[in-house]
């Protein structure tokens, strides 16, 4: 059976992930290690007075313990947020210093004020209950209406109105005067819950000091470990890049979260200096609460204008978005350039504006989570339309096809260019296998069961392979964002690819793997995907954005047409005839219309003793690439979910779900239809469940999965995952990627589908099923 | 968690004089609720007293029409009983749903009493049922027994060694769980008896696990769903939080018991 490109290979990794023998961050013990405890902060805001550490500091284990003074005393730089964003008015963005360890104010619970190293970890956190900090409590903002309420606290000096920026994109009078001329306003406001990402694995550090080199090594729990040495030492100042050895290992799910460089990291690699010990820091799930990056958070007023014939003339869009209390590493991207850019949709929609306000709160960073602003848009996007569509008493799918885009390619008011896609396509092939047409007769049979049924549909459009290096350089990007590939083919003919990219549960040990065999027709299982390390990976910018297919795995076929350019000179030398008449395949070079043939280890040995090379060739077979993306790509397709609710309890179950996806070219179908499972779960997740809810005064109140609700297998309908694709034109493969569309598409079809049963489009995720319970209570009344 | 030191008891005799003897010693049992709390750092005992592993203070019996469980008897064992599967299903039915299946072959019937979590599900059952509570000194009616949110009639030292409770003619436990810890948002459990029907509900109260009195008596009248849909339940003094505010758990206290009659048959 073929490995290559299409073949549903089992993966090569879980036979490690599923007998237990993956190798975490936390799997790995130094020499000479001790560990870490944070001190944070329990108030949202809160001045610090004075730290003391003198009963922590006599108590059995303990080490060492530092804070923020010494930290910035040691030249250790502020953690920067590495996308500039200009407001309106042409100012830059207000970003507020953030030290890995506070030093005059606390900004959110959690915030840490100083790091305890001792024997054990149980020793280094009883000292950190030890510590005695005296903290000044301020008052707090928690929330987007808090922050910007008049009487607000301010949480950074150089943001007055706690303002990140104020942002726009568009035509604005435009805009106006194409809704203001409009046969129909569809008008929303739409709220996008804050989500914790909660990946399996929470984060780790351990950071070793070699003093007689000069030299760190850090392991951590990281989705770009060359991203993290850059920060480090360009920003944070660590140590410079060639004395950082970055390795992120077996990392057991990411969804963002672990794209930031957070201040534990930081901390542990300075205090190792410090103490002249391996510092380790694993996060507990309360930490993980605490501390990890959160996702979306958006306020949204929204109006969407169509003609007398139901074609979409404007679409205005005001957006508040949640900042936390501090920029993260990508968070000014996320709901401008990720968010406001997909405002089109799938449709053809000739006016478009979005302005967008950041603003600080008293609450975790947020920053980039599966999807990230992508999920924001879609979601306003698809309600808006189904809204419409019942407004104007039309066909939710009717309205959809009028408005959707059918040349390519074809540029958006907003930046981006849609290379292909048959969005009808997709939709006619969910609708067929929804049995959109049965629906009525369905619905008429869960209401003789005194049962609410409703159909919802999501028609989403996503941007991945992010992307052109001088495009997002201009937007203000402050790094390039390529990929790198390096193969090397060994003498006896197994072959290495280095990768910039970062697995952790993606499957790229056997996709990537998969694409080599399939140029060459060797066996998957002799080919080893090497990544996570900065000391034996040339660079890469890792794996987000649903980035790693089609630029990551671009850059190895720049780098494999290298060695086959390579190998097709050394065999048409050796066996004396043109290099037009070679063909690779079935792992050998063969001559065309010959049974002449070179087996693969021949072309290794050749390449590698060096005894009979074509003139000028060098020995070896090890090429190298750098592969800068033309466009972004542009996964699409259409979702549509099926719900019945109990209008008693308020309980909606899921009935059916069908995905009919456009991932472009598809290397492993097993991967990505589990990558699509995965996707649809998050997507419930945040439509019917998962919210981060904050107190008034700051303190988060769903901390513990006591209260946090994540998806469970018995939430879950069975999915239905079909394809339609069409093939991207910007990357060689024809890839668009798969990894976020799930949890981008999903919400908007669950929502709409639950509004359709209730009656009620005045309902915001998540769905509890008290909410549901009351918006169907509001319906009734708003009928009597 | 810190250190706690700890101490096997194979008996009820030996539990209570290392509890007496330990600085601040608290029993485990199934160690579902304790365990978590001192991993949190919520919670650091001196002593923990293990009476898990006391033999006699586990079975269950059926006799005299009524089923005697002993304190340290697993979720997983009630549900699974074969011969109370026959004689009172709906409490089989009831531990079959408490946790997952890790929590059900620790947890026990004793240690879920003992703590008497607002949300959890025994106490519901006892109440309904009234059960008899047996302690190493005394038989508490399920009546005196549950006193608000955490809060027993159980003394300082006191240890339950079983649970007595009437096996009823019908009965159902109708659960809507919470959609993050899975405990009770709202559980009724309706027991039905010769001389009448009594109505239990936890999740729902500020004050804990309690009797609807009203619908008792409606249903001691007429054993059927229709007898509650008239009832009012009032919101006051029941639960708000992340998951449903005291109106959201109000109808829930009435349209799970008219399920939970329904079930019952």
């Amino acid at each position: 059976m073929s490995q290559g490109i299409g073949a549903p290979v089992k993966r090569k990794e879980d036979k490690r992930f599923t007998t237990g023998k993956g190798k975490y961050t936390d799997d790995i013990r130094m020499e000479n290690q001790a560990y870490a405890a944070f001190v944070r902060s329990p108030f949202a805001h809160a001045r610090v007075r004075n730290i003391d550490t003198s009963a922590a500091m006599v108590m059995d284990g303990v080490i060492a313990i530092h804070n923020g003074a010494e930290l910035t005393g040691d030249g250790i730089g502020n953690i920067i947020c590495g996308w500039a964003i200009t407001s309106k008015d042409g100012s830059p963005m207000n970003m507020g210093a953030w030290s890995a360890l506070a030093t005059e104010k606390t900004r959110y619970v959690g915030d840490a004020v100083a790091i305890v190293i001792a024997e054990t970890k149980a020793q280094a956190r009883a000292a950190a209950e030890a510590v005695d900090v005296d903290y000044e409590e301020l008052p707090v903002a928690a929330t987007i209406a808090a922050a910007l309420a008049d009487d607000a606290p301010q949480i950074h000096e150089n943001a007055a109105g706690n303002i990140v920026y104020d942002w726009e994109i568009g035509e604005r009078d435009a805009t106006d005067k194409a809704l203001a001329n409009a046969a129909h306003v569809t008008e929303m406001d739409i709220t996008n819950n804050r989500l914790s990402p909660n990946p399996m694995e929470p984060r780790s550090a351990i950071a070793t000091f070699d003093e007689a080199e000069d030299h760190y090594t850090l392991y951590t729990t990281s989705q770009n470990p060359h991203v993290a040495r850059l920060v480090l030492s360009a920003f944070y100042q660590v140590a410079p890049e060639h004395k950082l050895r970055v390795i992120a290992p077996d990392v057991g799910g990411g969804f963002g979260s672990k794209i930031y460089i957070y201040p534990e990291e930081i901390a542990c690699l300075w205090a190792s200096m410090k103490t002249n010990r391996s510092v380790k820091w694993t996060s507990d799930r309360t930490e993980a609460f605490l501390t990890d990056a959160h996702g979306r958070d958006h306020l949204t007023k929204a109006r969407m204008g169509f003609d007398a014939e139901g074609r979409i003339v404007g679409f205005k869009v005001s957006t508040k978005a949640n900042f936390g209390a501090y920029m993260s590493l990508f968070s000014s991207a996320v709901p401008t350039y990720l968010y406001a850019t997909l405002l089109s949709g799938t449709y053809n929609i000739p006016n478009i504006y979005c302005e967008v306000l950041g603003v600080y709160t008293n609450t975790v960073p947020v920053d980039a989570y599966r999807g990230a602003g992508r999920p924001e848009a879609s979601y306003l996007v698809e309600r808006m339309m189904e809204t419409a569509a019942r407004e104007l008493g039309k066909d939710p799918a009717e309205l959809r096809n009028i408005n959707f885009i059918r040349e390519f390619p074809h540029q958006t008011p907003v930046i981006m260019n849609y290379d292909s896609g048959d969005f009808e396509g997709n939709m006619r092939q969910a609708m067929e296998a929804a049995d959109w047409a049965g629906f009525a007769a369905r619905k008429a049979e869960s209401r003789a069961r005194g049962k609410l049924r409703g159909i919802g549909m999501s028609c989403y459009i996503e941007a991945c392979g992010i992307a052109p290096s001088a495009a997002v350089g201009s937007l203000g990007a402050g790094v390039g964002l390529w990929e790198s590939a390096e193969v090397r083919m060994n003498p006896v003919g197994t072959i290495e690819v280095l990768t910039g990219s970062h697995s952790h549960g993606q499957g790229h040990e056997t996709t990537f793997a998969q694409v080599v065999a399939d140029r060459f027709g060797v066996p998957i299982d002799s080919v080893q995907i090497v990544h996570g390390d900065t000391d034996k990976v040339q660079f890469g910018m890792g794996t987000y954005g649903s980035r790693s297919g089609p630029v990551g795995m671009s850059a190895i076929v720049k780098a494999l047409d290298k060695v086959e350019a390579k190998i097709r000179k050394l065999a048409a030398h050796l066996l004396e005839v043109s290099e037009a008449d070679i063909v690779i395949e079935d792992a050998q070079a063969k001559v065309v219309g010959t049974n002449k043939s070179l087996a693969w280890h021949e072309i290794g040995l050749a390449a590698y003793t060096g005894h009979n090379l074509p003139e000028g060739m060098e020995p070896g077979l090890k090429e190298g690439a750098f592969y800068d993306p033309m466009n972004f790509t542009f996964p699409m397709g259409c979702f549509i979910c099926e719900v019945e609710v109990d209008p008693q309890t308020g309980k909606t179950e899921i009935v059916s779900f069908v995905a009919s996806d456009d991932f472009g070219t598809i290397i492993n179908p097993m991967i990505v239809e589990g990558q699509v499972h995965g996707g649809i779960a998050q997507g419930v997740g945040q439509a019917m469940l998962e919210e981060v809810r904050y107190s008034e005064d700051g303190q988060q109140l769903s901390a513990s999965y006591m209260d946090y609700a994540m998806p469970r297998a018995d939430d879950l309908p069975n999915f239905e995952v079909l394809h339609h694709g069409t093939t991207c034109t910007t990357n060689p493969l024809g890839m668009k990627g798969c990894g976020e569309a799930g949890a981008i598409g999903t919400p908007p079809a669950v929502i709409n589908a639950i509004t359709s049963a209730i009656g009620n489009n005045d309902l915001n995720m998540p769905t509890t099923p008290a909410k549901v319970w009351a918006a169907i209570n509001a319906a009734r009344i708003a009928a009597e | 968690m810190h250190n706690a030191n700890y101490h096997a008891a194979h008996t009820t005799a030996d539990a209570a004089s290392l509890l007496a003897s330990a600085e601040d010693g608290v029993l485990l049992a199934g160690g579902q609720t304790l365990l978590p709390t001192m991993k949190a750092r919520l919670a650091a005992p001196s002593d923990l007293v293990d009476i898990s592993r006391a033999e006699e203070l586990r079975g269950i019996s059926i006799a005299d029409g009524a089923v005697t469980i002993g304190a340290m008897t697993t979720h997983s064992e009630v549900a699974s009983n074969s011969d109370l599967q026959t004689a009172f299903p709906a409490l089989c039915s009831l531990a079959g749903r408490i946790g997952d299946p890790a929590v059900r072959h620790r947890g026990t019937i004793g240690g879920s009493l003992a703590n008497n979590d607002p949300a959890a599900c025994y106490p519901a059952a006892v109440l309904a049922t009234g059960a008899t509570i047996s302690t190493n000194t005394r038989d508490i009616a399920a009546d005196d027994y549950f006193q608000g949110m955490f809060t027993t009639a159980l003394k300082e030292g006191e240890i339950i060694t079983s649970v007595t409770l009437p096996i009823p003619q019908a009965a159902h436990y109708q659960k809507f769980a919470q959609p993050a810890s899975r405990f009770a948002l709202v559980g009724v459990f309706v027991a039905k008896y010769a001389d009448g029907v009594r109505v239990a509900v936890t999740g729902a109260s500020e004050d804990g696990v309690h009797r609807w009195t009203e619908a008792e008596v409606a249903l001691s009248d007429s054993f059927a769903a229709e007898a509650v849909a008239d009832l009012a339940v009032s919101a006051d003094g029941l639960i708000s939080d992340l998951h449903g505010d005291g109106a959201y758990r109000a109808n829930l206290v009435k349209v799970l018991t008219g399920r939970a009659v329904t079930a019952a048959g």
